[in-house]
Order: structure tokens, then sequence, then C-alpha cells
């Protein structure tokens, strides 16, 4: 009884359902963009818009300040948005030159993002408790506007990278062969990059800039251990993004903890959990199957005929 | 050949330049509808270089080509034009399964999602290349001849009028080789344009209507597919060639035979 009641407070607290509601939108969004970046091998892509996006957040504190606004941070989602989507292209273009630079200035890109973000902030009349809600998330603090920013571009992202798999697998798959078929390789990369900036920026507020890579990939690398096809990989992410996210933040009803860590250690304790019983019930399966590659033999013996086909 | 017929595929005075190094030197080359033509040559000469740049990956530094008489572009009937890569690209994070890259297949400009019966084609497609039952099987699960097949079935599932197919069965197990012969021999039959690039005939030799040989980023032969190569296409045959520069230089026949050492 006393449980009921205690969810049905969780459930009927306006707060929380704000939280909720962007908890939910982002387990779905951030999975769906982190199935792209897992399969171009850019896991880490998210970690630098993140951190290109702090800068963003500063420079919105400033704005907001410069306006005169009552909540000077209103502006900062806005701003991470705009720094986040021009850092994007800009890591895009150099990723497209395939140069050895590209590495270095890559991290040229990130760390200069982040101090930046600290350095504006403290220009504004900031400290680095401002920056810490976006580091680390505070989606308790989420208002009706940031909900309202939040689950727009969530629709963005779920119906660009839902709507455009088969165009968007096909050209991360082999970027070649898209030439060879004059698909608009270039748009979109350029549009993945951007959409991957709007999910950074999306779950900015709910598990932090810090943590945003956590939440676009872990949930990809759960799925990864029992699917074998892009689509369900996608499908079973996205409802590992749901479950874990909506999980984290029940706990941090009850536990006073970081719903952005909360969120990812429950994520990361799904993936060891799934990872230690996928080898159990895989053998079970695979049982009398033969294990070694299916390929033809080079040698043809005289008493059976040999045809793997 | 047939003078007659349309041109599908010309390249005229192409200049391909990678980096700082200037791959192709003006190549001009014209292929018709029906054609079945291998290009030859030794490694580094070009000849991938050259089949990526027809079909649209790779920028031309100069010169022009025209696919079914458009200039490479968004306008190209990309429909009509299925390419085979040398090999699978490397592997992605995440695994797809033979069907789903058969189905990228039916992807090309002006078409950017999968029609409706894609499935039905997408099996139409891998059974051409006997893999129907395939279709569930993550790509890392297959050998590598069978991916290669995969790809190839990529190329037709859009059913192509001009394939290109950049050396489609170097490193290949021998069933895969044979199967690859057998169903080019079903697309010459249904009237297909092809262009191969290859490494020796071998297997190829009765159905390649003409060849090209390029050599330093030129051609150095076009025509008639070579007929004294026989034994030196026979599997027992020991290749041994001589030097590349013992060769007189345009001394077709030679040059046809001693190209791949």
């Amino acid at each position: 009884m006393n449980a009921l009641t205690e969810l049905q407070q969780f459930f009927t607290d306006p707060l929380m359902q704000r939280s909720l509601i962007a908890a939910i939108i982002v387990g779905i969004a951030a999975p769906v963009m982190g199935t792209y970046l897992v399969q171009r091998k850019l896991s880490l892509l998210g970690d630098g818009i993140g951190h290109v996006a702090l800068t963003g957040v500063a420079l919105g504190w400033i704005v907001g300040s410069a306006m005169g606004l009552v909540e000077k941070d209103s502006l900062a989602i806005p701003g991470a948005v705009v720094a986040a989507v021009v850092g994007a292209v800009v890591i895009e273009f150099v990723r497209e030159r395939g140069k050895t630079s590209g590495d270095v200035a890559l991290a040229l890109l990130f760390y200069s993002g982040i101090a930046g973000g600290v350095v504006l902030i403290g220009l504004a009349g900031g400290t680095n408790a401002n920056l810490m809600a976006y580091l680390f998330g505070s989606i308790s603090t989420v208002t009706q506007l940031d909900l309202l920013l939040i689950a727009g571009l969530g629709v963005v992202i779920i119906a660009v990278g839902v709507g455009l798999r088969s165009l968007l697998f096909a050209i991360s798959n082999d970027e070649e062969f898209a030439r060879a078929s004059g698909l608009p390789v270039r748009a979109a990369n350029i549009v993945i990059a951007i959409i991957a900036a709007l999910t950074v920026t999306v779950s900015m507020r709910v598990v932090g800039l810090l943590l945003v890579s956590a939440i676009m990939i872990l949930p990809v690398a759960v799925a990864q251990l029992v699917t074998a096809s892009f689509k369900t990989t996608m499908r079973v992410a996205m409802v590992v993004g749901v479950l874990v996210t909506v999980a984290g933040l029940m706990i941090t009803y009850w536990v006073p903890l970081s719903p952005g860590a909360t969120i990812v250690m429950v994520t990361v304790l799904v993936y060891a959990l799934v990872a230690a019983i996928t080898p159990l019930v895989k053998t079970s399966h695979s049982k009398g199957v033969d294990p070694h590659p299916d390929v033809p033999d080079d040698v043809t013996l005289d008493e059976e005929e040999t045809c793997n086909e | 050949m047939n003078k007659s017929t349309a041109t599908v595929l010309e390249a005229h005075n192409l200049h391909v330049t990678i980096g700082a190094s200037h791959i192709l030197r003006g190549i001009d080359l014209s292929v018709s509808e029906g054609e079945v033509v291998a290009l030859l040559g030794a490694n580094g000469s070009g000849k991938s270089t050259l089949v990526r740049a027809l079909a649209g990956i790779l920028p031309a530094s100069a010169g022009r080509i025209e696919v079914f008489g458009v200039p490479l572009g968004k306008f190209v009937p990309w429909r009509k034009l299925g390419y085979v890569p040398q090999r699978v690209a490397a592997t992605t994070g995440i695994g797809s399964t033979a069907g789903e890259v058969v189905a990228s297949g039916l992807l090309y400009s002006g078409r950017l999602r999968l029609p409706r019966d894609y499935r039905s084609r997408v099996h139409d497609a891998l059974t051409q290349v006997d893999l129907a039952a395939r279709v569930d099987t993550p790509m890392a699960n297959l050998s590598g001849g069978q991916q290669q097949r995969v790809l190839i079935a990529r190329a037709l599932v859009r059913q192509p009028d001009l394939l290109i197919l950049d050396e489609p069965v170097a490193g290949v197990d021998r069933p895969s080789q044979v199967a690859f012969a057998q169903t080019l021999r079903e697309l010459i039959g249904a009237g297909k344009t092809i262009v191969v690039v290859l490494h020796e005939l071998g297997e190829f030799e009765p159905l390649i209507t003409r060849t090209v040989v390029v050599r330093h980023g030129r051609i150095v032969h076009d025509g008639a597919a070579p007929t004294a190569a026989h034994e030196h296409s026979a599997h027992n045959h020991d290749h041994v060639h001589p030097h590349e520069g013992f060769m007189p230089e345009g001394s077709a026949l030679i040059a046809e035979t001693g190209f791949e050492a």
C-alpha cells in the first residue's frame, strides 16, 4: 500500500512529471542517434560536441544577462544548440577530409570548447557553479520552456533518425557505394552531424554534458549484445534507453543522488547483466550448430559431395 | 562490337589526381550497350581508380565523364548503374544482415526511402547470387566470397543496365568464383553492359568481348580479347614474366600477357 502511494506521488508530482517526460524523450532520441555514431565508429563524437556546447551555454548566459533577462540562463539551451551545431559541422568537415591532423584539430576544438565555456561564464560574472548544472545535468530544474524545447527537438531527432533510416544506414554502411548511387552523401553527413548536436543539447539537461555520450552510446552497446541487424539494434537501444532513464529517475526520487549519473550507472549495470547472461542463453540456443565459419571446402572428397550452399 | 548501339559510358581526356599523385593521365574510353569490357593492368596501373572515377566515387581533376549520356552528377539515371567494390568495406561498428546490405542498393539519387516491395526484391537479388537463405545472416558470419556475392546482389537489386565491377573475384574462394562466372553469364545473356576490372581473364575469358589495358594511368591497349593467352590463363600455368621494362611499348599481345606480374 505504502509503495503504491509513493508511486502515486511520484507520478502526480508536477516536477517529477516534467522530469519524467524529458527523461523519456531523451531515452528514445539519444540511442537513435547513438546507433549511427556507433556504426560510424564515432562513439565519442557526442563527448566532443558536448565540450563545444559548454561554450554555447556560456554565450547564451552572456547574451541573456546583456538583454537583462530575469532568468539569466534562459538562453543557455538555445546557445548550446547553436554552438553544438556549428561544432558538429566543423567536426564533420574535418572527418570528411580524413587527414591525420584531423585528430589534433578535434582535440583543439574540444578543449577550446570547454575552456571557453568556463572563461566566458567568468567574464559574464557567473561562477563555475552555474556551469555545474549543465556539466552534470539538473533534470529537476527543467522549466516548462525547457520541456517544450526538449520535446520539439526530440521529435525532430526521432523523425529524422527513424524516418531516414534506410538512407542514413546506406551512407554510414558504405560511403563509396552511396556515392556510386548518386546519393546526397555530403548533405546526409551534415544532417547526421546536426542531429547529433541537437541530441547532445537535448540530453544536456537530463544527464549533463559530461555524460551525454553515455546515454547515446551505452543503450546501443547493450542492444548490440543481443541483436544481429541494424534495425533491431536501433529498436532495442530505444527500449533500453527509455527503461534506464525512467528507472534511474525513479531511484533518485527516493534516494538523493544525481539523476544523470544514476541513469548512466543503471545503464552500465544493465550492460553488465546482459553481457553476463547472453553467452549462457546463446550456448543453449546453438547446441549442435557447427561453430566453424561457413566456408566451402578447398578439396573435394570422393565419398561425399561437399556442398555448403 | 556493334558501333551503332547507344553509348552507355564515356570518358573523355579523364585525369584523376589523388593528393599529389597524378593517377589517371588522359583516359578516353567509350563503352556501348551490350559490351563486356575487361579492364586489365598491373597493380597500381590506375584501373581501379578508373572505375571508381567512372562510378562517381572519385572526382575527376580534368576531363569529362558521361553515364547514359548525362554528365556525372545528380542527374545521371543512377538506377541503371550497379557498382560492385573490390572488397567489403571495413566492418562498421554495428552488425548488419545480408538483407539490409542488399536493400541499401535500392536507394539512389531521387529515391531515398525503400520501396514497399523491397523484401521480395532483396530476396530475388540474393537468389541470383545463390544466397537467398542468408538474408538474415549477419555479414560478419559470411565467408569473404559470400560477402562479395552479397555486394553483387546489392548492385543487382536495382536491376541495372550497366554493371561496374572492381576485381569481383580477388581473393574469393573457387566455388564463389564459379558461381560469379555463372551469374555474369546470365547477366550478359540478359543484355547487360558490363565493365569489369580483372587481374587475369581466367574463368571469364569466353565472356569478354573487349579488353582495355591500363598502364601508368593511360590506356595502352583497347580491342578484342586476347586469344594468345590460353596457356597463360590455365590453372597450372607458372606465372613468370619478364620485367615490365623489357617489353616494347605498344606491343599489344605482349602487354596483354605480361601485365599482371
